[in-house]
């Protein structure tokens, strides 16, 4: 497991026997037994699973919007299990951005408002216009959800999750919904951010080409770590398809 | 503004149908309180005012004749104020033009000068001139009805000599607030007047020279009525004193008392079941409206929103409808209530209204419907807050079904899938069902109270005049006349039956209890003035005995077969044990009823008769009024046809006002309802219902899963609303009885059938909105979007 960020050695993630067990309907789900992992600062990693293979879950533990069944989530030197609601919030709060695969903007408000609706909560934000030039939508600021494309709903929501300038950013399927040539589109502000800002970034798809512009690629499989495989080089996003 | 705040205006604006119900709700509730309380209080601030103003007496006796020089020896009595002597007479009056009798009552005032009690206060004009015989102040009902102004004449038949009386003012008397003829219900201004004359001139026309028939007293502060009445009775005894009385025995005081206590009784009624109402709905429309954001509460979350800001955005939300609604209801209240005190200033003839906004009131208003708006708002925010973001955010988990017995039984088999999918939601979601069912039902309900006293009041007065009062005029004499004038009546013209009755005042009491009414003589089987039981037989009067009707002997808390003091206050006044035989049930008044004979041997009288009720041929009206007016005899002549007109008129004027108000509230709560309930279940159901398209159903079966779902609510909902409904008007109809009426507890069919159609039309008119919606759904934009 050499690479530059595990040489640089500072853990931003630590997960050891992490389960999630939950009831959906009458059924009851294992959706993760016994994860142990390590994400690093700066690094930008992609987790690759198929569908159920737990990976949304991980995520969301990992970003404090939702609790572990059993096992240890350490943020840095902060036990994520054992904080409360009050620690997540303020930990959601500070230190993590969100991208999900419906983007889950609000409608109501336009591009600018819902960048803004995050930095007016945040300690040190950029301009909700600087985030949105990031993702290249400097031009559509006053555009409300309706009236963006897919591709661009995406990118706001990426805007959204990194104008607080967060320690990670935790993205969810962000090209799911999209088709490839957006897609693209939305990796490349993905990765810009992650180079720009150096934010350390987790990416889960169940594409497999999106693992090339990955530091690391962790493989989830049946609620467990697989594999982990380092890339000796890293793509760009253009240069992917699919 | 902070961009949460932008989100929470741009909520407001998208969701303002929803909102405009919700406000609808709150406005209704708080209006009936504003209005009832505002209407109360203005009623009596205004009569307090008026009282204190003109100097309004505590104490009134009627007599036969004192000398005048008796009025110091009224005065010396312990606890007396003032003492105002007068001349009283009953006076017959004709207007230029108008054909039917009017009667009179003719008031001594001191000449050339306002009275120490019970003072005028002139509209128009100005007192008799000291001196004059031929001018009198009329009062400004009177006045109104016919159109007489200052310098105008009428005609008195005074002691049978016609004199021609100028009006010299118009005015209104603390006295007469509420102006009704002896024997009468309800004010009738064109039949009934009150003059004010110069005592000089009246005494000379009535042979009272130095003398008076009539006194009011005032009290002094703090004193006692109860012995000052026995002092005065004492001292007017041998003057032929009908016996003091008190405010409590006055008739104007006496129905506005009773009104107001009327209106006492719907001050907290309606407004607490309306607004019990508006808080039940609110709570539950708050609650829906916060949990349909449930995705939007967990994205913000996620971003660090914590669940303090989530309830302080939501209670913003909440609070931003509540003061719309509260500060509608307030404005319409206000108006609605000043409406309502004007048609009650028919009425009760007032200088001038009082009216006011209590800050209390308003302080009421707004802590019922933050309240309840809160405890909604805080129910669904924290249910909204307490699932962790990710699972707010995933598309909501299926929800476990399981096969109900309709599926495997015969009928359930019959069933498409869009039905199953319709009882399966109801079933599976039996509390919020329930709480749609009962929030419509209510709804329902309050259609219900708001109408049924239309066809209740209706049965009241067809009782009252097809019953029991089937008589065309009702004469009386100026004094008890032998039972042998019935004859001579009858050969009037168009006369075709005659009934004699004796009419005597008494005051009846049993133990600390007593009530001053008239006990009335009739044949044993009256066929114009029907005594009937509960369930409307004619009753026979019984030959020895009193008659009561129920209302007065729970009141007086008698019994048939126990005994009740009579005071007699006419004539020689006496007291006497008589039985109580039998009871009846009457909508309206309060009387007590004996065979006449038994009530002339009561009197210790031959076969004497107060009055008599003719039967008539109303096309010779005309040439019959003209024969009553040279009988001397007659005091008055009383239309029965236009006492029930008038007393519809007071009806419609009044009640059913303040019912149409109510009505027209409960209808917009229903629409807000019923649309709410449309448009939640159509968001609730919007992703599924868009699946179903994609997967290829048409529209009309996509439509029929969210319309049979609302309409197998309604349909549940209705019956449920005409039992809350009978039981609110139940009890409303308990609550409001009083002296003058008791709305009998009817429910027309039409008012059911009423109830129902307005929730019908409510849904119906809900559904179709939500159709426009449903023609617009975007299947794929709804499965896309998790919000």
């Amino acid at each position: 497991m050499d690479n530059t960020y595990a040489a640089s050695g500072r853990v931003v993630f630590a997960t050891r026997g992490l389960t999630k067990v939950y009831r959906n309907g009458d059924m009851v789900i294992h959706a993760l037994r016994g994860v142990d992992l390590e994400l690093y600062a700066g690094e930008l990693t992609v987790m690759l699973g198929a569908s159920g293979s737990g990976k949304s879950t991980l995520l969301n533990i990992l970003g404090g919007l939702d609790s572990a069944t059993d096992g240890e989530v350490r943020y840095g030197d902060q036990d994520l299990v054992a904080g409360g609601d009050r620690l997540l919030t303020a930990y959601r709060r500070e230190h993590v951005g969100f991208v999900f695969q419906f983007y889950n903007l609000i409608s109501s408000l336009t591009a600018r408002e819902n960048v803004a609706i995050v930095t007016e909560i945040s300690r040190n934000p950029m301009r909700p216009e600087d985030a949105l030039e990031l993702v290249g939508l400097r031009e559509r600021l006053n555009h409300f959800p309706s009236q963006l494309s897919g591709g661009e709903q995406q990118r706001v929501a990426i805007a959204r999750a990194i104008a607080k300038r967060p320690a990670v950013l935790l993205c969810d399927e962000p090209t799911g919904a999209l088709d490839s040539r957006t897609g693209v589109q939305v990796l490349e502000a993905i990765a810009h951010v992650n180079r720009e800002l150096h934010t350390t970034t987790a990416v889960i798809t169940h594409n497999v080409v999106i693992a090339d512009m990955a530091d690391r690629v962790v493989r989830l499989s049946d609620g467990r770590v697989s594999d982990v495989r380092v890339n000796a080089h890293r793509k760009s996003p253009a240069e992917l398809s699919w | 503004m902070r961009t949460i705040h932008r989100k929470l205006l741009r909520d407001l604006v998208e969701l303002k149908g929803q909102v405009a119900a919700i406000a609808v709700v709150v406005a209704a509730g708080v209006m009936t309180l504003i209005i009832a309380v505002t209407t109360l209080d203005a009623i009596s601030l205004t009569q307090d005012r008026f009282y204190r103003d003109y100097r309004f007496a505590d104490v009134f006796v009627d007599l036969k004749r004192a000398p005048e020089g008796l009025a110091e020896r009224l005065r010396e009595i312990p606890g007396v104020d003032h003492v105002e002597t007068r001349v009283s007479a009953p006076v017959r009056v004709e207007v230029p033009g108008y054909p039917d009798p009017i009667r009179g009552r003719l008031l001594s005032v001191p000449d050339g000068r306002q009275p120490d009690l019970n003072r005028l206060h002139l509209r128009e004009g100005g007192l008799p001139e000291s001196g004059r015989t031929d001018q009198v102040v009329i009062s400004e009902p009177f006045s109104e009805a016919h159109d007489l102004r200052p310098g105008d004449t009428l005609t008195a038949i005074i002691r049978g000599r016609l004199e021609t009386m100028t009006v010299s003012g118009v005015a209104l008397s603390p006295e007469f607030v509420y102006q009704i003829g002896p024997a009468d219900l309800l004010p009738d201004y064109e039949r009934f007047g009150v003059l004010w004359m110069n005592r000089r001139a009246l005494a000379n026309a009535f042979g009272m020279d130095g003398a008076f028939n009539n006194a009011v007293l005032s009290l002094q502060a703090g004193a006692d009525a109860a012995p000052v009445i026995d002092a005065v009775d004492a001292l007017l005894a041998r003057y032929g004193g009908t016996g003091a009385h008190d405010r409590d025995d006055q008739a104007s005081h006496q129905f506005l008392t009773m009104e107001l206590d009327q209106l006492r009784v719907t001050a907290v009624f309606l407004p607490t079941l309306f607004l019990g109402v508006a808080a039940f709905l609110l709570n539950v429309l708050m609650g829906r409206i916060v949990r349909t954001q449930r995705q939007q509460v967990a994205v913000l979350k996620a971003f660090g929103y914590s669940n303090g800001d989530m309830a302080v955005h939501y209670g913003l939300l909440t609070g931003l409808i509540v003061v719309i609604g509260l500060a509608t209801g307030i404005a319409l209240g206000a108006w609605a209530a000043d409406a309502l005190a004007a048609v009650y200033m028919e009425y009760f003839r007032f200088p001038a209204i009082s009216f006011r906004l209590q800050p209390q009131v308003v302080l009421l208003a707004v802590a019922v419907a933050t309240g309840a708006a809160a405890l909604g708002t805080y129910r669904a925010v924290r249910g909204a807050v307490s699932l962790p973001p990710a699972e707010a955010m995933r598309p909501p988990a299926p929800e476990t079904f399981r096969q109900g017995w309709l599926e495997g039984s015969r009928l359930g088999r019959l069933l498409d899938q869009p039905t199953r999918i319709i009882v399966r939601n109801l079933a599976r979601h039996r509390m919020k069902s329930g709480l749609s069912v009962l929030g419509i039902g209510l709804s329902g309900a309050l259609l219900l109270v708001g109408s049924y006293q239309f066809g209740a009041v209706d049965d009241m007065l067809d009782t009252q005049y097809r019953l029991m009062h089937t008589m065309d005029i009702n004469l009386y004499f100026s004094e008890p006349t032998s039972a042998h004038a019935v004859a001579g009546l009858r050969h009037k013209p168009g006369v075709q039956h005659v009934e004699g009755f004796r009419n005597v005042p008494v005051r009846l009491v049993n133990g600390d209890r007593d009530y001053r009414t008239t006990i009335l003589g009739m044949d044993a089987e009256p066929q114009l003035r029907r005594l009937i039981d509960t369930r409307g037989t004619p009753q026979r009067l019984p030959p020895e005995g009193l008659v009561l009707t129920d209302y007065l002997a729970d009141y007086l808390g008698v019994r048939p077969g126990g005994t009740v003091q009579v005071e007699v206050m006419e004539g020689h006044r006496r007291t006497l044990e008589v039985a109580l035989a039998a009871t009846v049930s009457e909508p309206v008044g309060v009387s007590a009823y004996m065979e006449r004979q038994a009530l002339n041997r009561l009197m210790r009288e031959g076969p004497a008769i107060s009055g008599v009720w003719l039967l008539t041929d109303e096309s010779q009206h005309g040439a019959l009024y003209d024969a009553l007016w040279d009988a001397p005899a007659i005091a008055s002549i009383g239309l029965i046809g236009e006492a029930e007109a008038a007393i519809r008129d007071y009806i419609d004027d009044t009640v059913l006002v303040m019912m149409g108000v109510l009505l027209l509230l409960a209808g917009s709560i229903t629409f807000a309802v019923a649309y709410n309930n449309a448009r939640i279940a159509f968001a609730e159901r919007s992703r599924e219902l868009a699946t179903l398209r994609v997967l290829g159903y048409t529209r009309g079966e996509v439509s029929w899963i969210l319309l049979g779902e609302i309409a197998a609510l309604t349909l549940l909902a209705i019956p449920l609303g005409w039992l809350l409904g009978t039981g609110f008007a139940l009890a409303l109809s308990e609550a409001m009885s009083t002296e003058l009426f008791r709305v009998p507890f009817v429910i027309t069919t039409q008012t059911y059938a009423f109830a129902a159609a307005g929730v019908l039309v409510a849904t119906a008119l809900s559904v179709l909105l939500i159709l426009r919606r449903l023609r617009r759904l975007d299947m794929v934009s709804a499965l896309k979007t998790v919000e």
